[in-house]
């Protein structure tokens, strides 16, 4: 249940913060924006998030792509669990939360949603669960943050912001519907018992 | 050859027999076989060329009874054999046992009789005695050849692991063994209440889903044999009582003047059905383990005398027989080796008084089958049990000298253990040369 | 270790928070079932052995069903408890399976405790109880609760009232247990000779001879199954008879608990137990309870069968991780 837990009572003195609320609400509205120019439009567009933060996220941003355009896009939601590479070799399940995916997978262009692009791995696993529901017609990635070391050949189509990381620091998103705050930080080690980003 | 028999001087010990009321410190002086006398300390001093055994710490008792054992031979010797029972039961402070005719064959004629004496008097530890069957082949059909049987040596005589369902047939083996005065020994069980059986029946085994033997069909068995007792004037000896109801009974008939008796085995006054729990095949025998109740009224029942005395079923089986499944699994435990501290343990926690635990270990079975043990008067076998009352063990499989090692006290505490055993003057067994 | 343990013998020893947290994960698998491609990776290289040792193709099949959408490759081996015929013990049988290290090892087997007995003896697979003897079938339980949680929302404080041969029934004993953690008032009904009294009021239950009142207001009616093959035990004098008495009927069933649901572990003896009426009308979540059971073996599998096996984790213990540490996801 690794990322399941709210963010709010972590002590974060020794932590920086690389992004803050109004940086994060300008990332998502410009995200909204290149989804649209690069889709001309929202025509056929499917916006599906990766639970957990990534999910918050698609809904803002189709909340966006609805203010700018007008146009209420569908939304999806995708639990990575059942597809994950680590599953066996963790001790303890992750809960399982469900994929919700509400329109017919075939006939649209997904962009797919998460808070943080790591190894790849995560988007990995989402790629499989989404195609076992269909066939769409693309599939395009949008992340608030980028941190490098990639261990699969993955790339975001729309990146918030790219952070610098070393691979042994912690990159946390945390985000108002669920831990209170909107803001990203970035921790020394990977201090933090079962925290790995 | 010596015309002198050997004299044996006991002393120092604390000297309990119930027979005679006797409980204090005395000396005892053996010549030959023999109890040539018992006295006030220092008595014997001055009675000339006598080997000493110290007794220092221990409790003497008459040597102990066992009146309900399995020694599987013939037939099953890879359960048990009588010379492997013989040093389980010297180990465990008994003397006399007498062994159940279930066997294979049947112990139903003297050559089976007689191949047991045989073979005890090869092993050569305690004293065996062999009961014999009621009915042929333990079929319940037609009655064995009790005079063959009691001239052979048979003591008694039993269908134990079977009830003999024929009513009329019971009543005719009561009559019929005036000829012999030996005591019938059964095993009390309605089959058809029983069918199927794996423990009691009770919340715990609807629970577990294992099919129950209901006290009754006990119950209606034990009523049943004190009315064919009242009716002939037969004596009958219940096996392993285990319920409050039967206890009932019994004290009924015996205030009837019915000329019945009755034993209790030390898990029947000791563990509940509670054991069976997690599916212990190990707590699986016949008689079930009851309820709390009942374990409280045997305990209360030994006490009072209602139930005579204490005997132990020591049933050996071996591992196989035993780790598979529960419905499937073997009846019965050893007892031979954990009957004398299971009924100490009773005495340290004030349900029994030490004269009667030892009396029900000792004469009490002797007279519920009529022999000639477990005194230590003037001239009677010397058959003496010493016991170390505080001396304690935490049960493994390599304290049992059984061949088999189905019990469920490994890891109990078991406190008040055989030091010595003597039969007949000689000392067949000590804890030190055992290296216990 | 799982949540649970690393076997799932029974409900009798769970919490209602190691229940809750099944049935959540079970919740989650009903979807899988509802797609396309009715299949995800999770369980890609594990070993699921259905050792059947008792007629059963219902629940054997929910279990190979369960696995094979999961992705474990399911084996299944079968035969009758006797059929240790050859003379191999039960222990020898599942030690035997083991040594094929297999995850996980469900069974069903006539004798009780028998899967405790496997459990007690393998060292590395997760066993999974499947019904032993009269003792427990947990995942039954589990799919039954599932389907009243649909149903009604929670289980919490539910009148249920079971039918028929509680006595000779596993299915009766999980479910009693399980409801019992969440508060629910369980009644069991039937003739004298099966519902025993002491014993069930001793499970938790309250124990009626009698159809109208045992149904009086209950929120879901559970008909179990009267084994042909028990009426020589002469519990009953006949079926006939049995089913005047405690067939579950519409009328009845609109008299005395008009809002009720009604479930059924089947096979259904249609005009015996339960009338087609009811079994296939409004009432029945029948069919939803097979679903379930699907789903619920699926979560069974995911948490029992997914772990690290063992031999992985010894393997992992002796290797150095080649520098950095290997981020699993995300």
């Amino acid at each position: 249940m690794t990322d399941s837990e709210s963010k709010q009572q972590r002590d974060r003195s020794d932590w920086t913060k690389v992004l803050d609320a109004d940086q994060i609400r300008r990332s998502v509205t410009r995200i909204a924006h290149e989804i649209l120019e690069k889709n001309r439009g929202a025509k056929s567009l499917a916006i599906v998030g990766i639970r957990t933060r990534g999910d918050y996220l698609a809904r803002r941003i189709c909340r966006q792509i609805e203010e700018i355009d007008g146009q209420k896009v569908p939304m999806g939601v995708v639990d990575i669990t059942l597809y994950r590479d680590d599953i066996a070799q963790s001790d303890e399940q992750p809960l399982v939360r469900g994929t919700d995916l509400p329109f017919n997978v075939d006939r649209h262009a997904i962009v797919l949603v998460d808070d943080v692009l790591f190894t790849g791995r995560t988007v990995r696993a989402a790629l499989d669960a989404i195609i076992d529901f269909g066939r769409p017609l693309s599939v395009q990635l949008a992340v608030l943050c980028d941190r490098g070391h990639r261990e699969l050949p993955i790339r975001a189509d729309y990146v918030g912001k790219s952070i610098p990381t070393s691979r042994k620091e912690l990159v946390e998103v945390c985000l108002e519907e669920r831990d209170g705050e909107d803001g990203v930080y970035v921790a020394p080690t990977t201090t933090i018992a079962g925290k790995k980003r | 050859m010596s015309s002198e028999p050997q004299r044996l001087l006991i002393q120092g010990g604390r000297v309990l027999d119930p027979a005679s009321g006797l409980d204090g410190a005395f000396d005892i002086l053996v010549e030959g076989q023999r109890i040539a006398a018992v006295d006030k300390p220092g008595q014997f001093t001055g009675v000339g060329d006598v080997q000493v055994l110290s007794a220092k710490g221990l409790l003497v008792t008459p040597g102990l009874v066992d009146i309900h054992v399995h020694l599987r031979e013939p037939g099953q010797e890879w359960k048990e054999t009588v010379l492997t029972g013989s040093r389980a039961a010297v180990a465990g402070g008994f003397t006399t046992v007498c062994c159940m005719p279930n066997t294979k064959p049947v112990n139903d004629a003297a050559s089976v009789t007689e191949f047991i004496l045989e073979q005890a008097e090869r092993a050569n530890l305690c004293r065996v005695h062999p009961i014999g069957a009621i009915t042929l082949g333990l079929k319940g059909e037609s009655l064995a050849p009790y005079l063959e049987l009691a001239e052979a040596g048979c003591v008694a005589f039993s269908d134990d692991g079977r009830p003999v369902t024929n009513s009329a047939i019971m009543r005719k083996a009561l009559e019929y063994n005036f000829l012999t005065g030996a005591v019938l020994t059964v095993h009390e069980e309605d089959l058809q209440l029983s069918e199927g059986f794996s423990m009691n029946e009770s919340a715990r085994s609807v629970k577990l889903g294992l099919k129950g033997m209901p006290d009754a069909a006990e119950n209606v068995m034990i009523a049943r044999d004190i009315e064919l007792a009242r009716l002939t004037g037969g004596r009958v000896h219940f096996c392993h009582v285990s319920t409050a109801r039967g206890v009932t009974l019994i004290r009924r008939a015996k205030e009837d003047g019915i000329p019945v008796t009755a034993e209790v085995l030390p898990h029947n006054f000791t563990l509940d059905d509670s054991a069976v729990e997690g599916f212990d095949t190990q707590a699986k025998m016949s008689m079930p383990l009851r309820s709390p109740e009942d374990v409280a009224a045997m305990a209360k029942a030994l006490q009072e005398g209602v139930i005579d005395c204490i005997a132990s079923d020591h049933a050996p089986h071996e591992a196989d027989s035993k780790n598979v499944e529960f419905d499937k699994a073997s009846f019965g435990i050893l007892g031979l080796q954990t009957t004398l501290p299971l009924t100490l343990a009773k005495v340290r926690s004030g349900e029994f008084t030490l004269m009667r635990a030892i009396e029900a270990l000792t004469v009490a079975p002797a007279k519920c089958l009529n022999l000639s043990a477990g005194t230590l008067a003037k001239g009677a076998l010397a058959d003496i049990t010493f016991i170390d009352l505080e001396r304690s063990i935490t049960l493994e499989p390599k304290h049992i000298r059984s061949k088999s090692k189905n019990t469920p006290f490994y890891g109990w505490e078991l406190q008040g253990l055989a030091a010595k055993t003597m039969v007949g003057g000689r000392l067949v067994f000590d804890s030190e040369e055992a290296g216990e | 270790m799982s949540m649970i343990g690393r076997h799932l013998l029974g409900i009798n020893g769970l919490t209602r928070e190691q229940v809750e947290y099944l049935l959540t994960t079970a919740e989650q698998f009903v979807e899988v079932s509802t797609r396309n491609v009715k299949k995800v990776p999770t369980l890609r290289g594990k070993t699921v052995i259905n050792l059947f040792l008792e007629a059963s193709t219902r629940t054997r099949s929910s279990f190979e069903i369960a696995g094979k959408r999961m992705s474990a490759d399911v084996v299944n081996v079968s035969g009758s408890s006797s059929s240790t015929t050859k003379g191999e013990t039960l222990i020898d049988t599942a030690l035997t399976l083991e040594s094929m290290d297999p995850d996980v090892v469900v069974i069903r087997h006539a004798s009780s405790g028998a899967a405790h007995l496997i459990a007690k003896h393998l060292t590395r697979a997760s066993v999974i109880n499947a019904g032993d003897g009269l003792h427990e079938h947990p995942s039954q339980a589990l799919l039954d609760a599932l389907t009243m949680r649909q149903a009604f929302g929670t289980i919490e404080g539910l009148t249920v009232t079971i039918v028929g041969d509680v006595l000779r029934s596993r299915v009766a004993r999980s479910n009693i247990h399980l409801l019992r953690l969440f508060g629910c008032s369980v009644r069991v009904v039937a003739p004298p000779t099966l519902a025993k009294k002491a014993e069930f009021e001793a499970l938790g239950c309250q124990v009626f001879y009698h159809m109208p009142e045992a149904l009086e207001g209950a929120d879901v009616v559970m008909s179990l199954r009267m084994k042909h093959e028990y009426l020589k035990d002469l519990f009953v004098p006949n079926l006939d008879e049995y089913s005047r008495k405690y067939i579950v009927s519409e009328p009845m069933l609109a008299r005395y608990a008009p809002n009720c649901k009604v479930l059924a572990p089947g096979p259904i003896i249609r005009g015996t137990e339960i009338t087609s009426e009811v079994a296939d009308g409004p009432r029945s979540l029948i069919s939803r309870q097979v679903t379930n059971g699907v789903a619920v073996r699926m979560a069974l599998l995911y948490v029992l069968g997914a772990r690290r096996s063992d031999a992985a984790r010894e393997r992992d213990e002796e290797i150095e991780p080649l520098g950095l540490e290997a981020e699993a996801s995300s």
